[in-house]
């Protein structure tokens, strides 16, 4: 069966309005090869409310990210900001609102897995990674391929594959612990694991979640070049407290506020705008 | 230090030592079936008492091989393995009434005055069908309780209490006179296995020899599952299920492949303990067969091949000796060793033996 | 001499008003036993007030008040005493007295009393006791040479309720017992009628039982709510607090019946106070020696906690033998109330329902009002913070898992007044109170309250119509299911999700 023609100048553009071009593209399509993100947003949100039992943890949320930019999202203690990522990565249903990755990806009616596997990547806020298994284990099972269960019986790594992590490796400096347990790193050591585990992943968007807690200076500072470097070819959101690492690494700040958005734009921009200040430091 | 004798010597020769030993329990055990067939009288003769026994140790030893690859691997503690073991061990059963019985119902059928065999026995007086049975009726049924308890996340203790009311309510079932499984007394009085006679030394020692096959086959599928990446993946989602998730695996496959694989491996070893030990009953279904069970695997060590093994064999052998010598203290005996283990051995065995292994 | 006439005489005239009864009582005396029952049937048929002395005494063995216990009735004397006695108390000015008579005739009436029936039927000014008397008068009808009067007796028959007019329609539906096709007809919708009135009485029976199952497995639930909910502990060996209970209460009987014998009446009171103990008790070391070392590793605690149970059981049993023992109801809590012909709801279910009711709100209080419960939440929320507030959080685990422990032995007793008492009592329970726990959602009290209701009543309900085991296994595939659409339980609180 081929598909019927469709006119090339629909392919160039599609529409002008945003709405009827996902319309038209077919909503909740999941897992198309490749990401479809014309648009230029990697991710959308609009409207987006969480309640819990009638307390609002997000509320009326819109947040789009670019294609390879580096967002960074800051806000007081119970602003929303990991449920705004249990939203993204589908731990959590919203209430309301619409959920894109890309413009094609209805992020509400897909299960986490779908969504990991369309290529959204989650750091979590504690470091969380396979205790028992050796950091190279570690670094294999996050590989991005095929991870049913027929294949994974009969897997075997190619030179290619092995190639990439002894890459990823090296990238965060972990080459002398690859046989070890990774239940045996210490902190920092499993902070940079598993940004690394999201760095085989290979995903269209990074949600880091305080990836620097518990770094010294120069881990920090080494994260900081890291993740310059991968902004432009992904798109990175963290969520972090540390000012200092947030105006080292951030073009994009946003700031959360009891579930809204308060403020956006550069660092400074948002530094100096007063309802920030009012939050951070109080009346 | 004062340690045993296979303590020191593992530690000092390491894998090597372990394989001889394994090979020469390996040679034991084909051994003594071809011993039990010496004439009576010989001074090398085994007893088919103790053949009988061994050959129900190993099936016992099966089961917690096969509990262990999704409680140790997987981390799913299942309370409710027997039912899986004996609903196998019925399958065969059944087979070995008709053959006893002939061409007329088996023996309990008629005593209760039934006129036709149910349904769901139909065609189990040839071989074939009984053995697609004793894998069907498990794996089947491990599948769709399976498929509906992870795909509602049911994990932890809400599985095993979940896997327990399971066998329980198996176990009540198969109490009824009704069922048409033989009420209390269960599936008994068998006479002859493919036509051969089920009390024959021959019979036995074959039957011994399959179940040594069977435990050798699960421990080497035990293994290369192991050393597979799916069974990485398994060891991966007993620790940290989310990750997993977010990597983009999808934890209730995994689940269910080792699940329905276990729950199998369990009907194989019912089906060959039902014509070795002579009788299959609902008390296999008990909650307290398939929680002992457990405690086979925590002594030993689980999440590793060899301890289930050691644990079976170990607490069964002691079983056997205590209950004959001091019936009572028995259940003081297993109940404390319940207590030791997961307080004070929470690798097992193996675990003590290969903390002394490393430096 | 003239002072002793005078004392004769003085004595006959006291003697005057019983000299009816003195006279009968005599001819019971002599009568042989065929006489008997024709004397208490004419008795019956011709009720007078002066004998009502007189036959009560004969129901207590004695021919009067002061007569010592010397006559030996068989049963078929008994019946026919019973029914005369009823017969007089008809004449009885209490409505409520003749309220007892007249339901005690529909069942026993004989034929003989046809007529008294009839007289007394027209006669009644209270509403309650005419329709009693038209009903057991229409029983006697059913065999009337009249067809019309038998459809008449029919068609009230089938406004009661009562098991026994459903047997007696029954018997008229054959045409070898009732001749008449329009009778026959008219009592097959009478039985129709008294069939579908017997059905709501057996329904209501079999919820009734269902809510009692359900108020001890709340009992045995409210424990487990807090050890595994709140401490998340998981206790396989709480079923065994509930038999510690059972035993406890046991102990106390025999004590009591021991050294108190006046006190025994009251057993069971006492006993609560030592099962709470015995339970809490044990409860509380098991959590400072084993499950002290397993907090957070709740599949490790199954197990040795089922190492515990089978130590427990055996050591009763070992103790007070493997077989049952005799735990009786005292007075006060034998007996029930009759709200319909063929329910009766036994004082021993209704006191347990409203005990188990109490002791859920009791916990409720103490979680919820106190500083100990505070503690608890406190611990269970997050117990690094609340180590460094000053909760003395191994005291507070020590004595929460003291109090879950103890209300189980407070189940134990209620048990022990509706059931068997045997060391595998705690067995048959600790499953369905584990799926309460498991419906009604962790530490939530109101969950595991409509959850142990609800399991109990459906439990009940699913019995009797497609037997226990496929009940029990239907059950258990709902709460599968019900899992599948909530996957926390009936009460979960929504909120993060916190890893």
């Amino acid at each position: 069966m081929r598909p019927a023609p469709i006119h090339p100048h629909c392919m160039l553009e599609p529409s002008i309005d945003a709405g009827q071009g996902r319309e038209a593209i077919g909503l909740g399509h999941v897992a198309a090869p490749g990401l479809d993100a014309r648009h230029g947003t990697v991710l959308t949100l609009e409207d987006i409310t969480v309640s819990f039992d009638g307390f609002k943890a997000i509320d009326a949320l819109d947040l789009y990210i670019g294609v390879g930019e580096l967002r960074c999202i800051i806000g007081p203690n119970g602003a929303g900001k990991t449920t705004l990522m249990d939203v993204i990565t589908g731990k959590t249903r919203p209430t309301r609102g619409k959920a894109w990755f890309g413009d094609t990806l209805d992020l509400t009616r897909m299960s986490e897995v779908q969504i990991a596997q369309a290529g959204i990547g989650r750091k979590f806020q504690k470091p969380t990674v396979f205790e028992a298994l050796t950091v190279f284990d570690n670094l294999e099972l996050a590989h991005k391929t095929d991870k049913s269960v027929w294949a994974c019986l009969g897997a075997r790594l190619s030179d290619e594959q092995r190639g990439r992590i002894d890459e990823v490796l090296g990238t965060i400096g972990l080459q002398a612990a690859r046989g070890r347990a990774a239940g045996s790193l210490s902190h920092g050591q499993k902070q940079f694991l598993e940004i690394g585990m999201l760095l085989m992943q290979d995903p269209q968007l990074l949600l880091l979640d305080e990836p620097v807690a518990g770094m010294t200076d120069a881990e920090t500072e080494f994260t900081a070049e890291l993740f310059k470097r991968l902004a432009g070819k992904h798109s990175l959101m963290v969520v972090e407290h540390d000012m200092g690492f947030v105006g080292s690494i951030a073009d994009h700040v946003t700031v959360l506020h009891q579930g809204r958005v308060l403020a956006e734009g550069s660092l400074q921009q948002v530094q100096a705008d007063e309802r920030v200040i009012e939050v951070y430091l109080g009346r | 230090m004062n340690q045993p004798l296979l303590v020191t010597a593992t530690q000092k020769a390491g894998p090597r030592l372990s394989l001889v030993i394994g090979a020469i329990v390996l040679l034991t055990l084909i051994a003594l079936p071809l011993l039990s067939l010496l004439p009576d009288g010989h001074s090398l003769q085994v007893s088919a008492y103790i053949l009988t026994l061994v050959g129900k140790i190993l099936c016992y030893a099966i089961v917690a091989l096969a509990l262990d690859l999704v409680w140790g691997y997987a981390g799913l503690l299942s309370l409710g393995h027997g039912l899986f073991f004996a609903l196998g061990g019925y399958a065969m059963g059944m087979y070995l009434m008709r053959e006893a019985a002939g061409d007329g119902l088996p023996a309990f059928m008629s005593f209760l005055s039934w006129q036709e065999l149910p349904w769901y026995w139909a065609g189990t007086q040839h071989f074939a069908w009984a053995l697609c049975l004793v894998v069907l009726a498990p794996g089947s049924l491990a599948l769709v309780f399976g498929y509906f308890a992870f795909r509602s996340r049911i994990k932890g203790v809400y599985f095993s209490i979940m896997t327990q009311a399971l066998t329980f309510a198996g176990m009540l079932l198969f109490f009824r006179n009704e069922t048409g499984f033989g009420g209390n007394n269960g599936f008994t009085n068998f006479r002859s296995v493919l036509g051969f006679d089920i009390t024959a030394p021959g019979t036995r020692a074959v039957l011994f020899l399959l179940t040594v096959a069977l435990l050798a086959g699960s421990l080497y599928l035990g293994w290369r599952l192991a050393q597979s990446k799916f069974g990485r993946v398994l060891t991966a989602l007993r620790d940290a299920e989310n990750r997993l998730m977010f990597c983009g695996y999808d934890p209730r496959g995994f689940k269910l492949f080792i699940w329905v694989l276990s729950a199998v491996l369990c009907g194989l070893a019912g089906a060959l303990y039902v014509p070795q030990v002579g009788i299959i009953n609902p008390g296999e279904m008990s909650p307290t067969n398939s929680i002992e069970a457990a405690v086979w695997v925590a002594l030993g060590g689980r999440g590793t091949l060899i301890g289930p093994l050691l644990g079976a064999g170990l607490v069964n052998g002691f079983k056997s000796w205590f209950t004959v010598a001091f019936p009572e203290v028995w259940l003081f005996f297993l109940g404390a060793l319940f207590i030791v283990v997961t307080l004070y051995l929470p690798k097992g065995l193996v675990g003590l033996l290969k903390k002394r292994d490393e430096p | 001499m003239p002072k002793a006439l005078h004392r004769l005489l003085l004595c006959l005239c006291l003697w005057l008003p019983f000299a009816a009864q003195a006279s009968d009582a005599q001819d019971f005396a002599s009568a042989s036993a065929n006489d008997r029952a024709r004397l208490l049937q004419e008795w019956a048929a011709q009720p007078d007030p002066a004998r009502l002395g007189l036959l009560g005494s004969l129901q207590q063995g004695r021919l009067g008040p002061d007569q010592p216990r010397t006559l030996r009735l068989n049963n078929r004397l008994r019946g026919l005493l019973d029914n005369a006695l009823a017969s007089q108390r008809l004449l009885s000015d209490d409505a409520q007295v003749r309220l007892q008579a007249a339901q005690h005739l529909q069942r026993r009436a004989q034929p003989t009393q046809l007529g008294l029936l009839e007289r007394h039927h027209a006669a009644e000014t209270d509403q309650a006791v005419h329709a009693a008397l038209g009903l057991a008068l229409a029983n006697l009808q059913l065999v009337a040479a009249e067809p019309s009067v038998r459809l008449a007796a029919v068609r009230l028959l089938g406004e009661s309720g009562d098991p026994l007019a459903r047997t007696r329609l029954q018997a008229l539906l054959e045409p070898a017992v009732e001749s008449d096709e329009g009778v026959r007809t008219a009592a097959r919708t009478s039985l129709d009628q008294v069939e579908r009135k017997l059905l709501i009485g057996e329904l209501l029976g079999q919820a009734f039982s269902g809510l009692s199952l359900g108020s001890v497995l709340l009992l045995a639930a409210l424990g487990l709510a807090i050890t595994f909910g709140l401490l998340g502990v998981i206790n396989m060996a709480h079923g065994e607090m509930l038999m510690l209970g059972a035993y406890s209460t046991y102990g106390v009987q025999i004590l009591v019946q021991r050294y108190a014998p006046g006190a025994l009446e009251f057993y069971p009171l006492l006993a609560l106070p030592v099962a709470f103990a015995v339970s809490a008790g044990v409860g509380m070391l098991l959590e400072r020696t084993v499950i002290r070392h397993l907090y957070g590793r709740p599949l490790e605690t199954l197990l040795a906690t089922w190492g515990i149970s089978l130590i427990l059981i055996q050591a009763v049993r070992l103790i007070f033998g493997a077989q049952n023992v005799e735990v009786a109801n005292p007075g006060w809590l034998s007996g029930g109330v009759q709200v319909l012909p063929n329910l009766v709801l036994p004082w021993s279910r209704i006191v347990i329902i409203g005990f188990a009711l109490c002791v859920a709100l009791l916990t409720w209080l103490l979680l919820n009002r106190t500083r100990l419960g505070l503690n608890v939440r406190a611990v269970t929320q997050n117990r690094n913070m609340a180590a460094c507030c000053g909760v003395p959080t191994g005291r507070v685990d020590m004595l929460a898992f003291g109090l879950g422990c103890g209300i189980a032995g407070l189940g134990g007793v209620a048990l022990s007044q509706i059931g068997n008492v045997g060391p595998d009592l705690g067995q048959s329970y600790i499953i369905d109170s584990f799926l309460v726990v498991v419906l009604g959602g962790v530490g939530q009290l109101a969950g595991s309250l409509w959850a142990a209701f609800g399991l109990g009543v459906a439990n009940k309900l699913l019995e009797p119509q497609i037997g226990a085991v496929l009940g029990k296994i239907l059950i258990l595939a709902l709460i599968i299911l019900f899992i599948q659409k909530r996957p926390q339980g009936l009460f979960a609180l929504k909120g993060r999700v916190i890893d």
